[in-house]
């Protein structure tokens, strides 16, 4: 149910970067597509019933989660971070240019 | 203590060395502005002499912080250098260096100096990262650094053209990232682990699995948008012209290749394994890149604009090469591969030059600068004629390879293809040719003369390199430098039992 969740929330980001005018907007559908790769990552290490994965005896036996993903989820966040701070950055230096937010008003390169 | 277990110990410098460079010129800018120039151009030469001192080494593995696998299962982090990572690893570093070279002068314009030698590190402590990782979330993090550190770089002139192609360029980077990542963690709640090397071990028995398929193709859509191939081109075009020239050089010469097809390539080939149809559809996107890169090329009147799309066309020759899967191809591709990054640097230079010059790069706005810039004429001269294929430079030699491995595996139509393409290009540069450095120099244009010693030193470099590089097939250099990356990619699953071992 969860990782359909996620998906849902991926292709609504995917849709916000394909539909929406605004630079803005396409920021936060970016931010949108990240955060649902992250929570997909923590429903990927998560598992029922399980301890915080502190090992204080090998030989015993104990269901620890794994800590794996939730590592990596914190690099991706700060990474998310970096970028969506240095979109944030060029749509700001963007408008003092063009006076705009309206991509249909910015488009001087032909792609 | 023999040879190969000091020499591991050099591989976390080429990462660490950049890094530590980026920040202690943002601290010692205040001191003296021409101290960053002399730091910036001695990591980078320093780099590139390590990295071709590790030439005729077996792979070597290094474990970041010593943890030793257990039960042979790696547990942390590895750095892996074999052939392949090699020679990327050569390339980043020397046309990192002559670019560098290039913007002692070019950069003058530019008010910023320093920010911008400790963006260009960073993108080398990217790309050193992406080729030298072991594992994959290595790879993306590596791969995120250098992006993002491309992303500001392209921005770096602030007008309205470079903000417009650098938001394009990042949201675009933005969603192949994502895709990437989606990739990875599919990869890892299959197999339990991000080792490339014991990914392939997992999954050696389960190739066509629903979910391997599904990881195929969002890391052929993130680094396809990475590495600007076929449907995926279209913030190509607009992020190299915009960008500086020497950034121009590196995106199109190193940073599509180390980001792009490299990690393509190493995940696919040497960890999750390729299906005859995964590597049906490279050969599509490859042709497709080759030929509408030249046709697209052929419109443009742009210097810089020509030149990009160039780069795609002439990145589908280099992956038509690698997923011909045969020895023959991957060593032309291979070797196209290190050729496009000598002469499409080159040409990206001289770009810049002309523009140092003449502060135009509109091909109709131009014309007669053999007779006022001599060095610049001659060196893209040498370059166009590689580009193009014509025999004595390195070029010719790469793509003729190409073209031989068609013809013995059969696929006819590429190879006339090829050819076609190859005629296109030489006609393309012709027309370059003709309109900037042939004739007689327009009126406006008459007092203008040579770039500065800086400038040309690096494109006389590279032009050197042009003419000489053909000579790397000879036997006894070919076993030294080439085969060793050609070796990893024809066994390719081999990596797995010597990484682990």
């Amino acid at each position: 149910m969860i990782y359909f969740l996620c998906g849902l929330l991926l292709l609504v980001g995917l849709s916000g970067i394909l539909l929406k005018r605004n630079l803005i907007k396409i920021v936060i559908s970016l931010t949108i597509i990240e955060y649902s790769l992250f929570m997909f990552l923590a429903v990927v290490g998560y598992k029922q019933n399980a301890l915080p994965p502190i090992v204080k005896s090998v030989t015993e036996e104990v269901n620890y989660v794994d800590p794996l993903p939730q590592a990596i989820v914190l690099t991706a966040i700060v990474i998310g971070l970096a970028t969506t701070a240095l979109l944030v950055a060029l749509a700001v230096r963007i408008y003092e240019k063009y006076g705009t937010f309206d991509i249909r008003e910015i488009r001087r390169l032909k792609g | 203590m023999n040879s190969s277990s000091v020499a591991q110990y050099i591989l976390p410098v080429f990462v660490a060395m950049p890094l530590g460079g980026a920040f202690l010129i943002q601290l010692i800018k205040k001191i003296s502005k021409g101290f960053c120039d002399i730091i910036a151009n001695f990591i980078l030469l320093l780099l590139l002499i390590l990295s071709l001192s590790l030439l005729d080494n077996p792979l070597l593995v290094y474990k970041v912080g010593g943890w030793m696998p257990s039960k042979g299962i790696p547990i942390g982090i590895y750095l892996v250098l074999d052939g392949f990572s090699l020679l990327l690893l050569v390339i980043i570093n020397m046309i990192g260096l002559i670019s560098l070279i290039f913007s002692i002068s070019y950069m003058k314009k530019f008010t910023n100096k320093p920010l911008y030698y400790t963006l260009f590190l960073l993108m080398i402590a990217g790309m050193n990262g992406v080729v030298l990782s072991g594992d994959l979330f290595n790879i993306y993090v590596f791969l995120e650094v250098a992006a993002i550190a491309s992303y500001s770089l392209v921005a770096f002139g602030t007008e309205a053209d470079e903000l417009e192609a650098a938001f394009k360029y990042q949201v675009m980077g933005t969603v192949a990232s994502a895709f990437i990542l989606l990739g990875i963690i599919i990869i890892y709640s299959i197999t339990g682990t991000l080792n490339l090397a014991d990914v392939g071990r997992v999954l050696k028995d389960k190739v066509i699995e629903a979910p391997i398929i599904l990881t195929g193709i969002l890391f052929l859509v993130g680094f396809g948008l990475k590495g600007a191939m076929m449907p995926f081109h279209a913030w190509l075009p607009d992020a190299h012209p915009s960008a500086p020239a020497p950034i121009s050089a590196m995106l199109s010469g190193v940073l599509i290749k180390a980001i792009g097809v490299y990690a393509l390539v190493r995940i696919m080939f040497c960890s999750i394994g390729v299906t005859p149809l995964f590597a049906d559809i490279m050969l599509v996107i490859a042709v497709v890149s080759m030929t509408a890169g030249v046709f697209l090329a052929f419109a443009q009147w742009d210097f810089k604009r020509l030149l990009a799309y160039h780069s795609i066309s002439q990145m589908g020759y280099v992956m038509l090469g690698i997923w011909l899967m045969t020895p023959l191809g991957i060593l032309g591709g291979l070797f196209h591969m290190l050729n496009h990054s000598v002469f499409k640097s080159l040409l990206f230079l001289n770009s810049g030059a002309v523009v140092y010059g003449t502060g135009s790069r509109q091909l109709k706005r131009l014309g007669g600068l053999n007779q006022k810039m001599p060095i610049t004429g001659c060196t893209s001269f040498i370059a166009s004629m590689s580009i193009a294929g014509v025999p004595p430079f390195n070029g010719f030699w790469s793509k003729l390879i190409i073209i031989m491995a068609c013809i013995q595996s059969h696929h006819f139509s590429l190879a006339a293809l090829a050819v076609l393409v190859s005629i296109m290009t030489l006609v393309s540069f012709l027309k370059v040719q003709k309109y900037v450095f042939f004739g007689e120099p327009k009126q406006e244009l008459k007092d203008k003369k040579e770039v500065p010693f800086a400038m040309c030193f690096s494109m006389i470099l590279l032009a050197f390199l042009c003419i000489i590089m053909g000579a790397l097939l000879l036997p006894g250099v070919k076993e030294l430098f080439i085969d060793p990356a050609v070796n990893t990619l024809v066994n390719g699953k081999e990596y797995i039992s010597l990484v682990l071992k």
